[in-house]
């Protein structure tokens, strides 16, 4: 039986570098090729000596697929294509090949120029690696070779985020990179149709969680900004340039205006305009609603919204801020918090996921002091609050599309094992399909069913096709075709009998039996047909029976009645050898009506 | 598989075409030639074409054709809202069409007369692109004819005296099928019908067959399209452009190797080389607007008008005249300007590069803040009167000169010899359209800039496309000395009206056949290269996608189905012995011998090419008789 393979190499059990090795038909393909943001050391990349210890990693690898721009999912494309040599081909959509660039160099200046780490990819390796790069567009089907094929479907959480359809032979896989099904402010909701692959590769950052409505959370957010700044507290927002940080610019922007509030609202990005400008440009990535407006009314232009300068930390009063990274691992948001983390009428929203290993991530499990590499210690007053508006699915979403797309089976990545446990008992239960959720490293072996191209006959299908609608309509007939498997330069085919003979080239030899049956059955050759057909129609349920000029069709089995009026009717029944199952039982049949 | 042709007029073009029982629209161009023969519908009074004498043809007293007929400028124009020339309606019953397939927003102007009110119950399928620019090209085209002179009825009785009338009225090419223009409810109605594709994208059409949209390089989002089921292959291309312009670039390897082509939309003018007809058309603005003269370029509001105003505000800047101003006036101008930036994936690899900076993909926007190029959405708009300055240049539609902007600022310029009008689109003849503005001081130019294939490029893309069949509208045929398409391939020339089949036939289905069934099968050798074995399989449809699976139940015990060749008789009596069925007598026929049986009751007639078995014994000895004759013969 043909096998699906997965390792993860990243993303297996555990949430923060997605890289994910997917094996079918002969084709290796990976999927994403992310970097873990909470370390420092190799553990940052993916582990490549898995695919090949030595030697040129290329003609392991037949493609790269990148869902998202998010550098857990791309942060080590530069390192695999510049530094290990990786020269095959990459696939990503037309926004995540423009964003990247500027987050993997934003990233690579923290790393390098912040921190003084050596053996780090440089400002010209990402821009070789996103050369490199073949763009694709929704649901365009690209055909990396002759046999690997892929489609891309949207998938909401970020601007240009997709989940793709593979498919080698007749097997198929869908990844769906990071998600979300319910639409926001800015991104409508993840959409794919019921294309039925062996196997589904599905996020599983909230794996358990059902989330409160939207508006809800946002009403929340908004509530608790308002409260601080109104106390005269600092609020921070750690956020990635692109993503959320757009979707809460819009909610605050519109509050803002609603409630004529004269809070400096900062958005600290370098960026702020060029990523906006990114929204601007793929504006049909973005949902419907801003895309029916957006020739009277740019939702991306802010108002209230100022860029930030480092001068404004210390200013006094109210403000908010939104900084990155999302993550508080560096930067500005870091630096940011280290000065408002001791006041308690401050407050730090965490919008997003912290993965393990960064400092928002101890935040969020309670820590009050943080210690950082240069032994400064700071004490944390400043409430903290996380708001999960991350998009990604929740448990019911992560259901939804499985109903969607209707899988075979079922694989987890980018989650943590005891969520995905309970994730993957429910799809068990309910869907009665397979569910795996491979470690890192660790390999899941999925088998599918061998199904194999081949040509049928129209001839053939079409008799069938006269049979079956011959007969009062019945979804649970079986319908069966009679035919010749023909193989052929390596290609199947289904004939009829005549086709197969004219296509080796012979004269068949038909072999035909007859018997008779007695009968006394005064009147009519006819009346008695008549009378032999309701009796066989009783039993022979089923089958295709038909009666004309007194001659009997049941199937290719004829019946016929000869006789007097008043004398002995004799029954032949005759049917040729490959009918001989159906005209043997017949035959018995009339033989023990007529006793 | 068959074709019918609906339409006249080769670059709007409408074709049907029947497959695999379904019938798919190729287009439904919309021929709006027959606008020329109608009185302008000014967007101002005009005091000129209100106060035009009435028309009889000579010798005809019909009350009924009472002011129908206007002469002006020494010809005859029907007064009326004018009227345009849809898809025949008679050959295919548009409610019975599964599925309507458009190429490019210049091919899709008939939409609503296709799908509204027929019964239509299909499904219309374009690129986003082409649904939004097509949006903008009806939405104007309805508001303008909409908004004008809608007092006034249809003229209907000229065109029963269509043969007295004086020409070119009396050769206008079957009046009696024009149509007045759709609602706008129905438009409305029509463009919400249509599902968006993506290039290469593959649409399973009722699962028969995939249709692919790719790139014809022609304008944003024109596409070819590529129908293929698992055996057939039908490529339909219309409006393509080998040339680089702003959208991407067409993709012909999707093309190669189709049972069948059907080509449409060449070039209009295949005389004029496009990039020159821009360059005359800088030229010409600058000579005019250094004059002190405007221009005027009547225009659709999209598609060559971004070209346009891409190079004709660089030649400007160039030529020191950047203070000149541009205007667009549509009613669709802001969307349109608006909505040509927001296509970075449809554009061509240069513009691309520009949106990963990100710029905008074209300069337009920068033309707009920069306060160079302004947009309104009609002459009489506030913001446009109070800012208007010449010398200027216009941008304007309706290129035909019978209704919108365009008509008016004529009328305005007509008499000053420093203003000139610049033809660009090649949809009518210019001479026409001018027809009732005449006598005409000021400049006419005519740089038609049509990007589709010209005859050499058409002839060149079907010699490297290598189709087996070739159909084609009857213009491209050729005929003497006129430039024409020449193909290695057989050729089906259609016209408007006329259905012709095609030799694509179809032998066979695709499906899946499952492992355990195929396990089944052990296919013996019976010549060089071929093996085969006989099978019985369930049928399983799911989304009309064959499988062949195995029937339930446990496997049956291999049975011979296929016997050949002639039978031994003397064998046949050997093997009979050996099944211990003795005592047979063989006695020559007509057709070959009979094997009695006597002891069985039994008798074997066996000819040529059939052995026929009546047997009146046990069940038993007819099954030694199976396994005798079977061994006689080679089998499978
Ligand atoms: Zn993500």
């Amino acid at each position: 039986m043909p096998e699906i393979k997965i390792t993860p190499l990243g993303a297996g059990q555990d949430v923060g570098r997605s890289c994910i090795l997917l094996s079918m038909g002969g084709k290796n393909i990976m999927l994403d090729c992310g970097m873990h943001m909470g370390y420092n050391d190799e553990r940052r990349f993916p582990d490549f000596s898995y695919i090949v210890p030595e030697g040129p990693i290329t003609s392991q690898i037949d493609c790269v697929i990148i869902s998202h721009f998010h550098l857990d999912h791309c942060g080590a494309l530069p390192y695999m294509s510049e530094m290990v040599g990786y020269t095959g081909p990459i696939y990503m959509t037309h926004p995540t090949k423009a964003i990247a660039p500027i987050l993997l160099e934003d990233m690579r200046k923290v790393a390098v120029e912040r921190k003084g780490e050596s053996n780090f990819f440089t400002s010209q390796m990402i821009k070789d690696c996103i050369k490199k790069v073949t763009a694709v567009t929704l649901h365009q089907s690209v055909m990396v070779d002759n046999e690997l094929e892929i489609k891309a479907y949207y998938a909401g959480h970020v601007l240009g985020a997709a989940m793709f359809w593979i498919r080698v032979g007749s097997q198929s896989v869908v990844y769906t990179g990071d998600y979300n099904m319910t639409p926001d402010r800015h991104l409508g909701a993840a959409w794919i149709d019921k294309c039925r692959p062996d196997l589904l590769i599905s996020e599983s950052t909230y794996a358990t969680t059902i989330r409160d409505s939207k508006r809800c959370r946002e009403r929340d957010f908004l509530k608790k900004v308002h409260e601080c700044v109104e106390k005269g507290g600092k609020v921070l927002i750690p956020v990635f340039a692109l993503g959320r940080a757009q979707e809460l610019c819009i909610l605050l922007e519109t509050y803002w205006e609603r409630m004529n509030l004269k809070y400096p609202v900062y958005f600290a990005l370098g960026l702020t305009e060029k990523a906006n400008n990114y929204y601007k440009m793929f504006i049909t990535w973005t949902n419907q609603k801003i895309r029916k407006t957006f020739v009277q009314r740019n939702m991306f232009d802010f108002k209230h919204i100022k860029p930030f300068d480092k001068s404004y930390i210390d200013n006094p009063g109210a403000m908010v801020v939104f900084a990155t990274p999302g993550m508080l691992h560096a930067g500005l948001s870091l630096n940011i918090f280290k000065k408002w983390a001791p006041y308690e009428q401050n407050m730090l929203i965490m919008p997003g996921f912290c993965v393990q290993g960064t400092v928002g991530h101890k935040i969020l499990n309670g820590a009050k002091k943080i210690e950082f590499e240069n032994r400064q210690v700071v004490e944390v007053k400043m409430a903290v609050e996380y708001m999960s508006f991350s998009a990604h699915a929740d448990a019911k979403g992560i259901m939804q599309l499985i109903q969607y797309c209707e899988p075979k089976n079922v694989l987890l990545v980018h989650g943590e094992a005891q969520k995905m446990e309970f994730l993957k008992d429910k799809i068990e239960k309910e869907f009665k399909i397979s569910c795996y959720m491979p470690a890192n490293g660790e390999t899941a072996i999925i088998n599918t069913p061998t199904k194999i191209p081949i040509d049928v006959s129209l001839r053939l299908l079409k008799a069938e096709a006269v049979r079956y609608n011959a007969q009062p309509p019945d979804p649970k007939r079986r319908r069966v075709v009679h035919g010749v498997l023909c193989v052929k330069d390596n290609r199947l085919s289904f004939l009829d009998i005549d086709e197969i003979c004219d296509e080796i080239g012979i004269n068949r030899h038909v072999i035909r039996f007859t018997s008779t049956v007695r009968f006394d059955d005064p009147g009519s050759a006819v009346k008695t047909a008549e009378k032999l057909k309701t009796l066989l129609a009783e039993k022979l349920q089923g089958w295709s029976i038909t009666i004309s000029d007194g001659n009997i069709s049941v199937e290719s089995v004829l019946i016929k009645v000869e006789g007097d009026d008043d004398n002995t009717k004799s029954i032949y029944v005759s049917w040729t050898n490959q009918d001989e199952d159906l005209g043997s039982y017949i035959l018995g049949l009339l033989q023990s009506m007529v006793q | 598989m068959k074709l019918y042709c609906l339409s006249s007029d080769a670059s709007k073009p409408c074709f049907v075409l029947s497959f695999k029982e379904l019938l798919i629209m190729l287009d439904c161009g919309l021929s709006a030639h027959s606008v020329l023969n109608f009185l302008p519908l000014p967007p101002v009074p005009s005091t000129r074409l209100a106060s035009l004498p009435n028309y009889t043809p000579p010798h005809v007293n019909d009350p009924l054709l009472e002011g129908e007929l206007k002469e002006c400028c020494g010809r005859v124009f029907v007064d009326s809202i004018p009227e345009f020339c849809p898809p025949l309606d008679k050959v295919v019953d548009f409610s019975q069409l599964d599925v309507i397939l458009i190429s490019n927003y210049t091919c899709m102007m008939a939409l609503p007369f296709i799908t509204e009110e027929t019964g239509f119950k299909g499904q219309v399928y374009a690129t986003e692109p082409t649904l939004q620019i097509g949006r903008f090209y009806l939405e104007e085209l309805s508001e303008w004819v909409s908004s004008c002179g809608s007092s006034s009825g249809a003229a209907k009785r000229w065109k029963e005296l269509v043969h007295l009338l004086p020409p070119p009225l009396a050769l206008a090419a079957r009046p009696r099928a024009w149509r007045r223009l759709f609602s706008a409810a129905a438009l409305a109605r029509a463009l919400s019908r249509v599902r968006v594709v993506g290039y290469d994208e593959r649409v399973d059409i009722y699962g028969a067959l995939d249709a692919t949209a790719v790139s014809s390089g022609f304008c944003l989002g024109s596409a070819n399209w590529v129908l293929r089921s698992a055996h057939e292959k039908v490529a339909y291309v219309s409006g393509s452009s080998t040339l680089t312009t702003h959208p991407r670039p067409i993709n012909q390897a999707a093309l190669r190797g189709a049972d069948l082509l059907v080509l449409a939309a060449l070039t209009q003018t295949p005389a004029h080389n496009p990039d020159h007809m821009l360059g005359d058309l800088c030229v010409h603005a600058t000579v005019t607007l250094r004059a002190g003269g405007s221009v005027l370029c009547p225009v659709y509001p999209s598609g060559v008008l971004y070209d346009l105003l891409e190079c004709l505000s660089a030649h400007l800047e160039g030529a020191g005249l950047a203070h000149v101003p541009l205007y667009v006036v549509s009613p669709v101008a802001d969307s349109s300007l608006a909505y040509s930036n927001i296509l970075a994936e449809w554009v061509s690899v240069g513009k691309q590069a520009r949106v990963y900076l990100p710029e905008e993909p074209f300069p337009h926007a920068a033309l707009v803040r920069a306060g160079r190029l302004k947009h309104a959405r009609s002459l009489h708009d506030d913001a446009f009167s109070a800012d208007f300055r010449q010398p200027c240049v216009v941008f304007c539609g309706h290129p035909s000169l019978r209704f919108g902007a365009a008509v008016h600022l004529v009328e305005l310029w007509a008499n000053n010899p420093a203003h000139a009008i610049i033809f660009t689109e090649p949809d009518f003849p210019y001479a026409e359209a001018l027809a009732p503005f005449q006598p005409l001081s000021m400049k006419a130019f005519h740089c038609p800039i049509d990007t589709s294939l010209n005859y050499s490029q058409a002839n060149k893309l079907v010699r490297e496309l290598r189709p087996r069949e070739l159909a084609l509208p009857e213009q491209y045929a050729g005929g003497g000395a006129r430039p024409h398409i020449s193909a290695d391939a057989p050729t089906v020339v259609v016209r408007r009206g006329a259905a012709r089949s095609l030799s694509v036939r179809r032998r066979a289905a695709r499906a899946t056949l499952c492992g355990a069934l195929a396990a089944r099968a052990t296919p013996r050798e019976l010549r060089a290269g071929l093996r085969a074995a006989p099978l019985s399989a369930a049928l399983r449809v799911r989304d009309a996608r064959l499988e062949l699976v195995a029937p339930p139940g446990p496997a049956p015990a291999p049975a011979p189905r296929l016997h050949w060749n002639a039978l031994d008789v003397e064998a046949l009596v050997r093997a009979l012995t050996r099944e211990g069925v003795t005592e047979a007598r063989v006695e020559a026929s007509a057709d070959g011998c009979i094997v009695h049986l006597p002891r069985h009751d039994t008798l074997v007639h066996v000819e040529r090419h059939a052995t026929h078995v009546f047997c009146e014994g046990r069940a038993d000895v007819r099954q030694a008789l199976r396994r005798a004759i079977a061994s006689c013969l080679p089998h499978i």
